[in-house]
């Protein structure tokens, strides 16, 4: 018998060993608040002379801020970049983690606000102050906000900064459009209604949307009616988790079901549930619906792929002359809390949005529009271009003022695990709109009481 | 206990060389523990500990006991999950596993000619394709323009085209379809691999006593291959309850959470919701339920259980 224990204990205490780490509770190695160190610049800071160089973690697929990297470099040698790059979804995974352990100076972010409860950006009160961010509109740092421990959103110290300002509508194909006899973007819903019916009537499929998977697409269609149907402040303060606030509201249930009316219609594809973004953008490349609920990130896309044939315009209200909401959200990127080269990065930022060359570049190759001063250096973009329309558009909103956030930003998990399934049901006749939305603010209230 | 007693001497001297021995032997082994320690017990252990936090994976963590246990069973839409897994197990285990007894008797009723080889090849086939395209081969072949409706039309069946994925009522079944074909091929070539080694003798005594094919297959192939049958039951079901790879590519757990499953489930918990204290005890539940489906598999089909 004690032959055989001894080495068996032996590996015993080895296999414990490797077990002791797990006796502390977890967590806590997380980064501490920051003591207000950044809000004391007496000067903008600067790159500098002496080499630097920046880690930048970056979206694949969009070649935006590459080019903006490419062409700081140009105009300072002295800063070089180290970039990694992953897909959307990729980053939002590993967002938390990055920042915790290895952060970059410089990245493309998910939603903030739990990365601002675990201290993981920067505060960068003390960069706009000393850049002059503060004298921007306010609508394009609103959403960047955040009070103590991210919530609410909205308000509060600034966290983050866009490479640009999106802009999300309707996009059309003009060939089909012309086919149905529509001469003009619908300017009220009932127009809208009156395009779509026409549409299918001449057997042209009304809506390409996507709508499957863990992204539900129709929450582009559903926001923008809700916007038709309301004014956007009570849909932003859901949104930004304001204590109250509930998206279960008369005219957003107006919105639900006039969503399940276009549904039931048969206006969106029949298989829409099982249509992913891709698709969604070749269907609509390839002629194959008249109208498609998407951003401004795609103007240039367009504008190469079909030249021309495509229009732009934002969700009509529902009177006539009623004001114009959209949603529309800066290109967020922020600095880590324990980011080497902050100062660098920040300057970065800054440069995207004064840097006349630097705005060129975000309106030719990011098509929507620059961040920066209102009376701002602005490219011009020949007029047949979608991307003018998009461009045109966001002058619009500001106008109107018409921004929201998108619906599926409220919370970390409010898209694939709420939204996403239950428009889904909606399409498969297993939701109704009002069920739809108590089920969400359900879902939402339990996510934020739970943070 | 042996160690309190004086020994005779040869008996002592026997012991210190075994003893000698079994410390070489551990000395061997123990790469591969230190290994198993750190990379298997140690991520259990932990996963253990943190089911009973609340904790977002950064920030500090909060003792919640037997609460995020208690969500698992009691939230429709974790424990949907776990019914799914165990519906996959029809088309991961019980398809795979029967259809390839079908296979595999008669490729070895054909097993001289050339046809069998390439019959063994194509079946197997899927098993070296990885998982990731499969799903994504599948995803086009059940598009609601794929391959699948399109040969349904041919036939006149436009009615029942869709997209199969998509649709609520035959998401699940779809992507198990993809598993059942995915697994077809290691079953067949397991249970082929075990028909070699029964004796011819056997069938030729039954020939005499006037047995036919069936009669054959159900009283001799059948009950020789009690062995292979256990390891392709255990596998498949472990590959249904553990499934994530197929339906992460294929649907995303879609529509409305149709094809949800714990693994899929635990992952979007852990890394989109952050709520990593419910994503380990969903975890550990996953566990104990793979272990009390694959033991007793184990058990039954022991040779001294008969």
């Amino acid at each position: 018998m004690a032959r055989r224990v001894r080495p068996a204990g032996a590996a015993l205490v080895i296999a414990m060993g490797t077990l002791a780490a797990a006796c502390a509770a977890p967590g806590g190695d997380g980064p501490q608040p920051e003591a207000g160190a950044s809000s004391s610049l007496s000067t903008a800071p600067t790159c500098g002379t002496e080499p630097v160089t920046l880690s930048g973690y970056f979206e694949t697929g969009f070649p935006l801020p590459k080019d903006l990297t490419t062409e700081f470099t140009k105009q300072h040698p002295n800063v070089t970049w180290d970039i990694r790059e992953d897909q959307f979804a990729v980053i939002t995974q590993n967002a938390p983690r990055v920042l915790a352990d290895n952060p970059p100076d410089l990245m493309r972010l998910p939603q903030v606000s739990e990365l601002v409860k675990d201290n993981l950006l920067k505060n960068m009160d003390g960069y706009a102050k000393a850049f002059g961010w503060d004298r921007w509109p306010a609508s394009q740092l609103e959403q960047l906000r955040m009070g103590p421990g991210g919530r609410p959103r909205g308000e509060g110290s600034l966290y983050a900064l866009g490479l640009n300002l999106s802009m999300t509508g309707v996009f059309y194909n003009k060939d089909l459009a012309a086919k149905i006899g529509m001469s003009s973007p619908p300017a009220t819903l009932a127009e809208l209604d009156d395009a779509l019916a026409k549409a299918k009537n001449a057997g042209v499929t009304p809506i390409v949307q996507f709508n499957g998977g863990a992204t539900g697409g129709l929450a582009f269609p559903l926001q923008n009616l809700m916007a038709s149907y309301g004014p956007p402040g009570p849909i932003n303060d859901w949104i930004f988790n304001k204590p109250g606030a509930s998206i279960d509201t008369p005219s957003n249930l107006k919105a639900a079901q006039h969503l399940e009316r276009w549904v039931k219609a048969g206006y969106f594809q029949k298989d829409v549930n099982a249509v992913d973004y891709a698709t969604m953008m070749s269907r609509f490349i390839g002629g194959k619906g008249l109208f498609m609920f998407n951003g401004d990130w795609e103007s240039g896309n367009l504008d190469k792929q079909l030249p021309g044939k495509t229009g732009f315009f934002l969700m009509p209200p529902a009177e006539q002359g009623g004001k114009r909401a959209a949603m529309s959200a800066p290109l967020t990127f922020g600095i880590g809390s324990r980011a080497k080269n902050a100062d660098c990065a920040a300057s970065f930022l800054n440069w995207v949005a004064t840097d006349k060359k630097a705005r060129d570049i975000g309106v030719e190759v990011g098509g929507s529009r620059p961040m920066g001063p209102a009376d701002a250096y602005m490219p011009q973009v020949a007029e047949d271009k979608v991307t003018a329309a998009t461009l045109a558009a966001g002058a619009d909103i500001a106008k109107d003022d018409g921004a929201m956030d998108f619906i599926a930003n409220a919370t970390g998990a409010i898209y694939a695990k709420s939204w996403t399934p239950q428009l889904q049901k909606l399409v498969a006749g297993q939701q109704t709109p009002q069920e739809l939305l108590k089920q969400v603010q359900a879902d939402y209230t339990r996510q934020v009481e739970g943070n | 206990m042996a160690r309190s007693r004086p020994a005779p001497r040869g008996r002592a001297a026997a012991g210190r060389a075994r003893t000698t021995r079994g410390l070489a032997g551990w000395l061997f082994v123990l790469p591969a523990l230190v290994f198993y320690a750190v990379f298997v017990l140690r991520p259990i252990v932990l996963t253990a500990q943190y089911s009973l936090y609340e904790w977002d994976g950064i920030g500090p963590s909060s003792w919640v006991g037997l609460a995020n246990y208690g969500r698992v069973f009691t939230d429709p839409a974790l424990f949907d999950s776990l019914v799914n897994a165990v519906k996959l197990i029809v088309f991961f285990s019980a398809i795979p596993v029967l259809l390839g007894l079908a296979v595999a008797a008669m490729i070895r009723r054909i097993a001289a000619s050339r046809l069998a080889l390439a019959a063994r090849t194509v079946i197997f086939l899927p098993q070296v394709i990885p998982l990731v395209a499969a799903g994504i081969a599948w995803s086009w072949l059940l598009s609601s323009t794929g391959v699948v409706n399109q040969f349904l039309r041919l036939l006149g069946l436009g009615a029942v085209t869709r997209a199969w994925l998509g649709d609520f009522a035959t998401a699940l079944p779809a992507v198990g379809l993809i598993g059942a074909w995915v697994l077809l091929g290691l079953c067949t070539l397991l249970l082929l691999a075990g028909m070699s080694k029964i004796d011819p003798a056997l069938y030729e005594a039954a020939r005499l006593d006037g047995a036919g094919a069936w009669r054959e297959f159900v009283s001799i192939t059948v009950p020789s291959l009690r062995q292979e049958i256990a390891v392709c039951v255990t596998v498949t079901v472990i590959a249904a309850l553990a499934s994530f790879d197929i339906i992460y590519i294929s649907t995303q757990g879609g529509p409305g959470n149709a094809t949800m499953v714990p693994g899929l489930q635990i992952y979007y918990l852990a890394f989109s919701e952050r709520a990593v204290g419910m994503a380990s005890a969903l975890a550990m539940v996953l566990m104990v339920l793979v272990i009390a489906c694959a033991l007793p598999i184990q058990w039954f089909t022991r040779d001294g259980n008969r």
